[in-house]
């Protein structure tokens, strides 16, 4: 297991292969374009497939079609193509296809800038496409944790028959840490429901999203969200740092859970008890995490590069039994060290 | 160490061009006016423009595409370049990543060969530098970005690190790549890079860590 230095966009490329993705379909957008790079120049001697597609449109369809056909598939993109990927990401749902869906979130709304954003956060948990249906979310901190969730988005993916997304911004695909990969091979599982060929061996399998009654419509919307209940007790995960005394919880995911926890440390020194809970999954939102991480918090502090989209998800898991207050900065800008810090000590200020 | 008039960075993205290029550019003003130039059209992240004040506090001259660090993807370059080295002791040209980021080098191939003995094109690898990259694949794309630019390599830098992982035995295990590296090209190592932290050898050419992330 060697360790190298690799940009969070290729390392997540890397981990794509080495988890048996065979298909990847996408369209170039900064600032995820390595992730389609890696996987070009990759592609003929690692047998996968890539093609760049003549839209985001075609792109989510082609994973549409290759996952139907019981194929470890991936697209990735940057917010305003996974706006355009949304329709074909209600038609995953709806069909009950496995299919992992990479975000590397930029500014929005509209074009808005390539500098990293995380205003991603509500269409991602909330609603990416029409429809009753949830995806399954995860947050990558590091490099390492990129490579990590993108292996097994793949197999929960496959486990629940849903698509996943990674929800990581433009700062942490750019950026290069060290990182491991491990050598283990992927057990994929025979999947007995894809429209792949029977040879008139078998009934055939039918991938469909059209209900002409509502009833049935109504009963497969129901399965789906029975299924949601079993991933919502199997799928929750944070990381909680220095909570066990914490007055102040800063609460932050991905990028500025890495910026929340130099200024959690420089609380520290001033005196000041702060802590850090950091979300690795948006969906499931790991609220036991939560409650937990908060025991002793007298006030809990999101800090998000947008105008605040997870402190709904923080107040709605405290039940908001402790006051939440909100620190963000958007635009692609990414909050500094200082600014944080500047945030803590004015709320310590003002009474914990 | 001894500066040509010009010293051009090439090598594949992420393989530590910027950092070694804002070394360099304070090393040279030791010894005479100095300038760095960023030709990076391939990619808005972690360049030499995000150094712009501290480098001008310092008294080198930055020359920087007008919409570096911007949210415009426009590959543009608006400078004179030809004045810029004429002007300066030592003028430092940070190359964008791999054959890509060359190509844009090529637009100024007519201007540097006339300093042709008094510039190096400097070729910099990093074993750790992405999985399963062979000696072969290092110099495939060295060729590529000679290609791309119509311009020589003239020297390489050896830049092994693991950011700020970085130890001796890091440092030394790369010494075989590097040699299998000089082997196919036939090129000389201009010199080793080694982290301020470690002691270096002789050839070595220490780098500061400059190119942090937010939260270092």
């Amino acid at each position: 297991m060697e360790r190298v230095l690799m940009k969070g966009n290729e390392a997540l490329a890397e981990a794509a292969i080495r988890a048996g993705c065979k298909c990847f379909f996408a369209y170039p957008i900064t600032p995820q374009t390595e992730v389609a790079a890696y996987l070009a120049k990759n592609m003929k001697k690692r047998n996968i497939t890539f093609l760049q597609a003549e839209s985001e449109l075609a792109a989510v369809n082609m994973v549409l079609g290759a996952s139907s056909a019981g194929v470890r598939t991936m697209t990735s993109s940057s917010s305003p193509g996974i706006s355009l990927k949304s329709e074909g990401v209600s038609y995953l749902a709806g069909s009950d296809l496995p299919a992992v869906i990479v975000n590397v979130q930029r500014g929005g709304p509209g074009l808005g800038s390539i500098q990293p954003s995380q205003s991603d956060y509500w269409q991602a948990t909330k609603a990416l496409g029409h429809g009753d249906f949830q995806l399954i979310v995860f947050a990558p901190a590091s490099v390492q944790e990129t490579v990590d969730m993108t292996i097994r988005a793949f197999e929960e993916a496959d486990r629940y028959r849903m698509p996943v997304m990674i929800l990581t911004d433009g700062f942490i695909g750019q950026m290069m840490e060290p990182v491991t990969f491990s050598d283990e091979t992927p057990k994929i599982e025979p999947k007995d429901w894809a429209a792949c060929g029977h040879k008139g061996g078998r009934k055939h399998n039918i991938i469909n999203s059209l209900f002409l009654q509502p009833d049935e419509l109504e009963a497969s919307v129901d399965a789906r969200y029975e299924k949601y209940e079993t991933i919502k007790k199997n799928i929750h995960d944070a990381e909680i740092y220095m909570c066990d005394d914490a007055d102040l919880v800063i609460t932050a995911f991905g990028t500025t859970a890495r910026v929340a926890k130099s200024a959690v440390n420089q609380a520290r020194e001033k005196g000041i008890k702060a802590g850090l809970f950091r979300p690795k999954t948006l969906w499931p939102f790991p609220v036991e995490e939560l409650n937990a991480a908060c025991k002793t918090a007298k006030k809990v502090l999101s800090v998000e590069m947008s105008k605040g989209q997870m402190v709904d998800d923080i107040r709605l898991a405290l039940n908001c039994r402790i006051p939440v207050e909100f620190f963000g900065r958007n635009g692609g800008n990414i909050p500094t060290p200082a600014e944080i810090l500047d945030e803590i000590v004015k709320i310590s200020e003002r009474g914990l | 160490m001894q500066f040509k008039k010009i010293t051009i960075i090439t090598g594949e993205y992420g393989s530590g061009k910027t950092n070694l290029a804002v070394n360099l550019a304070y090393a040279m003003k030791e010894h005479g006016t100095t300038a760095i130039v960023d030709i990076d059209t391939v990619n808005p992240y972690f360049r030499t423009a995000d150094f712009r004040d501290e480098l001008t506090e310092n008294g080198i001259d930055v020359i920087t595409p007008d919409f570096a660090n911007s949210n415009l993807d426009l590959p543009v370059l608006n400078f004179d370049i030809e004045r810029i080295i004429r002007s300066h002791d030592h003028t430092v040209i940070d190359v964008g990543g791999s054959d890509a980021g060359a190509f844009a080098l090529g637009r100024y191939q007519h201007v540097i060969e006339k300093y042709a003995g008094d510039y190096d094109m400097l070729y910099v690898y990093n074993m750790y530098r992405t999985t399963e990259v062979s000696a072969e694949e290092t110099v495939t794309l060295l060729h590529e970005i000679e290609m791309a630019c119509r311009m020589k390599v003239t020297g390489l830098v050896n830049n092994p690190n693991l950011g700020a992982e970085t130890t001796a035995a890091i440092v030394e295990n790369a010494s075989g790549f590097s040699d299998d590296i000089v082997k196919l090209t036939g090129l000389p190592v201009k010199f080793r890079c080694i982290p301020e932290n470690l002691v270096p050898s002789e050839g070595d050419f220490t780098v500061k860590r400059k190119v942090k992330l937010i939260w270092e």
